[in-house]
């Protein structure tokens, strides 16, 4: 998990935010999306968020289900996602790569097994969509002892105990939600004020970064305008990848045109 | 993080595992619940809502002829009766209540056969309050009359097209809504499952069925009976009528799971005969998956039944061993729902068919005097051409293989 630290120091001395990605492994098939997550590292992404492939995904609005569905529709497994996750590793040493799933494919394989064969694969963190703060004790000491950073969100109405929790538990950076709501480009960020950010800072939690509604260069700009450490942005890139469908090569380009357009607005 | 008023586990299953945005919307709900329980007005509303609209109490049913032993005698509680056609009615009436307590004026729902969706609509409609209920896009084909009572008691029926377009696709959605709209909306989950508090709020806003029933068959036997079993899909007519019994050591509680096609085949939704746990919807309890982690489809005969997962107080109530979980499978609910209309003259629900026909099984195998109270918890109108056209293709493949047999 240090490899987030040296990213945001590297950024720090660039004066730039960071912009991270995020993919459903495996979409929308275990080797086209090997090349679709370099394409992300060749376009300028300064850390990676991938999701697992999970049959129920609750917090994902409809361009992230049917990612989900696309890979598990090609016979993607955990298993698969963790080899593919492996070769990414071995291409990039440095990249900070994070997880993003659901908790029952935590469980399914047993926590500490479960952090063991990811901290194996060279991923920095882990954020489980439905482990609330309430739920995630048992989560983050099995992160903490495989040297996984445990992410937590910060929802626009969070409160001050759960800020000052936040910031004693999360390691790696904090995900800062834009909006209520699912994942999706359907609903926009909503800008959070450079106030709320500026509150948020003074628990000194992990560096945060924005997501939900982020898809054009302008949201990342303003994201970072206000006070955040970057931007992630999932639906907008998972658009890209449904629209060419069957057509890897305009996937491909067309891809690394929008993260190289994002990465320049930070 | 502040502190919950409840414990959200019973034992170690149940808990809160929902995105991080919704536990303040819970949290609100807990609060509220946790107040109303102690104000006597609400109390007082809910009560003359149940005694004066929905009809409360329900009888207790003494069979005259389904019993195949005489030594057995069968109770009957009639949640068929209430209003609504199904105990259901109880609890949303209770969510109701509180939906307006905590100033919301919108309420989401998630339906399978419609059952907790013309609860809700009903509910909405007496307390004028604007609902939308998710329904599988498969279910609303299959339960026409039902998305029609919805709709004319004012709620918007919106079809789920993700996933298997069913119950469990349907949760999810209203989730996914919820966690846009809690501020002016309540989820108003329809059984004893899903992320505290649900599970408790249901259980207290159905737990009258058993406290009845235990004041109507002490009158009519001047003692307990001897078990009380109850369909069990995410488990609210279950928990309703074993609350009162739990502290009831010599009363059997037995809980009758969705065999469909046999637990031994993946068309069933027996999720405590499976003997796997995981997280769906909120909370750590049995559920259907594969070994990877990823939720199975369920199946049964009965939409009401029809869901991979339980609440979590019966799988501790299996762990710890108070009650007892069997699976009934499609073929056996059929029979029992044919043969209490024949013997009785009520056409049950194939949900409650299910704990019928378990009550026949262990009838038939008693060799001394035993008193079985059954929930009847719903009334099978819901379920006339479903059954109709089953039958109809029966009779079909038999006459075929008559045929074939006189070649």
């Amino acid at each position: 998990m240090q490899r987030y630290q040296q990213m945001f120091n590297r950024l720090k001395t660039e004066q730039r935010g960071a912009f991270v990605p995020f993919v459903t492994v495996g979409d929308p098939g275990p080797e086209l999306s090997f090349d679709i997550i370099k394409t992300l590292i060749d376009g300028g992404a300064d850390a990676l968020e991938l999701g697992i492939p999970f049959s129920d995904p609750i917090a994902d609005g409809p361009t992230i289900q049917n990612a989900n569905l696309r890979a598990m529709a090609a016979g993607v497994t955990p298993a698969m996602c963790f080899d593919i996750i492996r070769k990414i590793r071995e291409y990039n040493a440095d990249i900070p790569i994070g997880l993003l799933l659901y908790s029952n494919l935590v469980m399914a394989r047993g926590l500490d097994n479960f952090y063991s064969q990811a901290a194996a694969a060279g991923v920095d963190s882990v954020l489980i969509a439905d482990v609330p703060l309430h739920e995630s004790k048992m989560f983050r000491q099995a992160a903490m002892a495989h040297d996984i950073a445990p992410i937590f969100i910060v929802p626009p109405n969070v409160d001050d105990d759960d800020l000052r929790a936040i910031a004693s538990y999360g390691r790696g950076y904090t995900y800062l939600l834009s909006r209520a709501g699912v994942t999706g480009t359907e609903t926009q960020a909503a800008m959070p004020t450079a106030e709320l950010i500026a509150r948020i800072r003074a628990y000194n939690p992990a560096p945060p970064l924005l997501g939900f509604g982020i898809s054009t260069p302008a949201h990342v700009k303003d994201a970072i305008a206000n006070g955040a450490a970057g931007a992630i942005c999932g639906s907008a890139i998972v658009k890209i990848l449904e629209q060419n469908l069957g057509q890897p090569a305009k996937l491909l380009s067309e891809l690394k045109q929008f993260i190289l357009q994002m990465k320049a607005a930070t | 993080m502040s502190e919950l008023k409840l414990n959200p586990y019973f034992g170690q299953y149940g808990g809160m595992f929902v995105p991080q945005l919704l536990v303040p919307a819970l949290k609100q709900l807990e609060q509220a619940f946790v107040d109303a329980l102690q104000d006597p007005a609400f109390d007082a509303e809910f009560q003359q809502l149940l005694t004066e609209y929905a009809g409360r109490p329900t009888p207790l049913t003494l069979c005259r002829n389904l019993s195949p032993n005489p030594l057995v005698k069968i109770y009957m509680k009639r949640e068929d009766l209430l209003h609504g056609g199904a105990h259901k009615t109880n609890q949303v009436l209770g969510q109701a209540l509180l939906t307006k307590r905590m100033g919301k004026t919108e309420v989401i729902a998630e339906t399978g056969a419609g059952q907790h969706g013309v609860a809700t609509a009903l509910a909405c409609a007496l307390l004028g309050l604007k609902c939308r209920i998710y329904m599988g896009a498969k279910d609303i084909e299959r339960q026409q009359p039902n998305v029609f009572r919805m709709k004319l008691m004012g709620a918007t029926v919106i079809p789920v097209t993700a996933g298997s377009g069913t119950l469990k696709d349907a949760v999810n959605e209203a989730m996914r809504d919820w966690s846009a709209s809690y501020a002016t909306s309540h989820y108003m989950l329809g059984t004893a499952a899903g992320p505290h508090p649900f599970p408790t709020i249901v259980r207290e806003f159905q737990k009258m069925i058993g406290e009845e029933a235990k004041q109507q068959i002490l009158k009519a036997e001047g003692k307990l009976p001897d078990a009380v079993i109850a369909c069990v899909g995410g488990g609210s007519n279950a928990i309703g009528i074993f609350a009162d019994f739990i502290k009831e050591e010599g009363v059997r509680l037995i809980g009758v799971e969705p065999g469909g096609k046999g637990i031994n085949t993946h068309q069933h939704g027996a999720a405590l005969s499976t003997g796997s746990y995981g997280i769906l919807h909120g909370a750590f309890t049995a559920i259907m998956q594969t070994s990877d982690g990823q939720i199975e489809e369920s199946y049964s005969v009965s939409a009401g039944l029809d869901y991979p997962a339980v609440g979590p107080q019966h799988t501790h109530l299996q762990q710890t061993g108070r009650a007892e979980y069997v699976a009934i499978n499609d073929d056996e609910a059929l029979a029992a729902f044919q043969h209490l209309a024949k013997a009785e003259g009520i056409i049950p629900a194939l949900e409650s068919s299910h704990a019928l026909a378990h009550a026949l099984k262990m009838a038939k195998e008693a060799t001394e005097p035993m008193v079985l109270l059954v929930n009847l918890s719903g009334r099978g109108d819901k379920d006339l051409s479903h059954v109709h056209s089953i039958l109809a293709e029966q009779a079909t493949d038999n006459a075929k293989t008559s045929n074939e047999g006189a070649h």
